[in-house]
């Protein structure tokens, strides 16, 4: 076990597998999940919120049918006057969701007592965490997918047209994505849950820093460009540096990283998420899409991001874990 | 010698500058019921979960059932049952479904564990009651349920923190009637425990925790010569010569008379000496109306112990 940090090598290993259990565990968070009156809620929101935007969203394109290339990627960024789009909805509604999900994911064990319990059974703590942050991440993965079949469905219906392969993949990545981009947010609020002995806390402290991201952390980056790149003579060089440091700045918010990607792969139109000159743009055809394969490789480092931070902050919960006293 | 259960050496855990648990030397056998008594915070919960491989001792070793907790965790967690203070369980499910859990973290086959779940849920009173959720129970039904929940695993060794505090009397008598039951099963025990009276029922013997150590060990009546250094407190009530006083002080084995009332007295010995007792009050020619000896009850070796201490000044 990581724990073990005393451990020496003249000892021998511990025997048996840290993943001795896990399914077990797995099993019974996701029927836990599942049965909750606090997913049922979100589920309700989520499906009223994908129906609502995805039907507007109908309505608006079959008035404007004519321009019709990628209609089914359009069916999730489209806005109708007063809703937003659904895919600005899932800005918050999944960070949302997966606090929810894990924010008494640990302290609740140990509020009812049953973590002591749990542990003398012939498990490690490993098997205990990651169950659990696998049955949150399969349940997030479980909820958006049922969304997207509903808005493909719907899409259908509303559309009258069948979607083509590329629209599809795309979607699909977005799916990907935004499973992720949930990842992020049910490891930080596992972290809080960790920490913090009171559910109620944990839940305020992982909105507390969606919050922070989404409204503080735009200000703050733009803030530190203007301080460490200073213009003082007004050149060009000077202007692009503090851009470039701003937009890297901004990259550090799980919300950017979301949103930059998103916007790349459901509007294949989009061919650059950094800064462009004029002299960039010679000879591009404006307008016309990327493939899918381009369109992958404009985001991919995002796609390593946000897998590398969820990645990261489940390491993190893991660490702070395996050192916590189990007295209860 | 019958086989050793559960063995430490030294074992010693250390919180920063707060030493939890000092050089604890404690060999259990096999069939015996142990009783870990202290006040609150003298170290029997770490030790217990050091027993258990949830915490790593600072220094020492201990072997539970020839396994090493701290390397073996998952061999004496499949071998121990662990009924934990003030025990827990997921409160939206059932008793049933709760059991259903720990089976599945046993790694138990599904046919066989709704077998060993049946039977522990019949085994302690609840078949009635499997199907509603654990949220509806009393105090005395969750630690009922928390034994089923141990002999799911079928252990060969059993460890309870505090198992009866918060219980009612006669859940409290219930569940020590439960102890006595898995003794006769020849499972053995280690009760943790300030709940003397109760200790005293049902452990062979006992250890006596203080600021984490362990300064006395050994079955009740052990003890009491440890500490009272007269263990048996006999009262009899006889008529007749004044001398019977005298008489009672001059009896080898006798600490101390005390006359409580007029034809009542009451001997202080280190041995059982109503035998003897009775012959004296016939030959200094006295009648005997009534004998009787009480055992020495935990709670005053406990309470004297503790006098002792704090008369000596002695820091442990």
């Amino acid at each position: 076990m990581v724990s073990q940090l005393k451990q020496t090598s003249s000892e021998q290993p511990r025997e048996g597998s840290p993943w001795t259990g896990l399914w077990a565990v797995v099993a019974k968070e996701m029927a836990d999940y599942l049965t909750s009156v606090r997913m049922l809620i979100l589920e309700l929101l989520t499906v009223l919120t994908a129906a609502g935007t995805v039907y507007a969203a109908t309505q608006n394109l079959r008035e404007t049918a004519s321009q019709g290339q990628f209609l089914f990627l359009k069916l999730f960024t489209t806005a109708q006057e007063p809703l937003p789009a659904f895919v600005g909805f899932l800005g918050f509604l999944v960070p949302l969701i997966a606090i929810a999900l894990a924010f008494d994911a640990v302290n609740g064990e140990f509020n009812q007592r049953t973590m002591s319990r749990v542990l003398a059974q012939p498990i490690y703590r490993d098997a205990l965490l990651l169950g659990k942050f696998l049955a949150g991440l399969f349940t997030l993965a479980l909820v958006f997918t049922t969304i997207w079949l509903l808005i493909i469905g719907l899409g259908i219906v509303g559309l009258g047209v069948p979607p083509g392969g590329e629209e599809v993949a795309r979607s699909l990545w977005f799916l990907l994505m935004t499973i992720f981009y949930g990842g992020i947010w049910l490891a930080l609020a596992m972290v809080f849950s960790i920490t913090l002995r009171q559910p109620a806390a944990a839940a305020l402290a992982s909105i507390a820093t969606w919050l922070f991201f989404t409204v503080f952390w735009g200000i703050i980056a733009s803030l530190l460009a203007q301080v460490l790149r200073p213009i003082q003579f007004g050149f060009l060089e000077e202007v692009l540096a503090r851009a470039q440091l701003e937009m890297a700045l901004a990259r550090l918010s799980p919300n950017t990283l979301y949103a930059e990607a998103m916007v790349a792969m459901l509007n294949p139109a989009v061919r650059s998420l950094g800064l462009v000159l004029p002299i960039q743009l010679y000879g591009a055809v404006l307008g016309a899409p990327l493939p899918l394969s381009q369109s992958l490789l404009l985001i991919w480092p995002h796609l390593t991001g946000l897998v590398a931070a969820t990645i990261l902050l489940f390491a993190l919960g893991y660490v702070l874990f395996q050192r916590q006293e189990i007295r209860a | 010698m019958s086989e050793v259960v559960l063995e430490s050496q030294d074992l010693t855990k250390r919180y920063d500058d707060f030493v939890a648990v000092d050089n604890l030397n404690l060999t259990i056998r096999r069939g015996e019921v142990f009783g870990l008594l202290g006040p609150n915070g003298s170290g029997k919960t770490t030790t217990i979960l050091m027993v258990l491989g949830l915490t790593e001792p600072t220094a020492g070793s201990v072997q539970v059932l020839g396994f090493d907790p701290a390397r073996q965790p998952l061999s004496v967690k499949a071998r121990v049952g662990y009924l934990p203070e003030q025990i827990g369980f997921y409160d939206g499910l059932t008793a049933r479904e709760n059991l259903i859990y720990i089976a599945k973290l046993n790694g138990l086959r599904r046919d066989d564990a709704y077998k060993r779940i049946d039977a522990a849920l019949a085994q302690m009173g609840l078949s009635e009651v499997a199907d509603r959720r654990v949220a509806t129970f009393s105090r005395g039904m969750r630690q009922r349920l928390g034994v089923g929940d141990v002999l799911l695993k079928q252990p060969q060794f059993i460890i309870m923190d505090e198992p009866t505090l918060g219980l009612d009397p006669e859940a409290a008598r219930e569940f020590l009637e439960i102890i006595r039951r898995l003794k006769t099963e020849g499972i053995t025990m280690l009760l943790s425990s300030h709940l003397l009276y109760q200790v005293q029922a049902v452990c062979d013997r006992v250890g006596l925790f203080h600021q984490g150590r362990m300064v006395l060990e050994g079955t009740v009546k052990e003890l009491a010569q440890q500490v009272l250094g007269r263990a048996y407190r006999i009262r009899l009530e006889a008529e007749g010569s004044a001398a019977l006083e005298e008489a009672f002080r001059r009896l080898a084995g006798v600490v101390n008379v005390k006359r409580p009332e007029a034809n009542t007295y009451e001997l202080e010995a280190t041995g059982d000496l109503r035998a003897e007792a009775a012959r004296t009050v016939v030959e200094v020619g006295g009648r005997l109306l009534s004998l009787s000896i009480e055992a020495p009850s935990l709670d005053e070796i406990y309470a004297r112990y503790f006098q002792q201490e704090v008369e000596h000044g002695i820091a442990a």
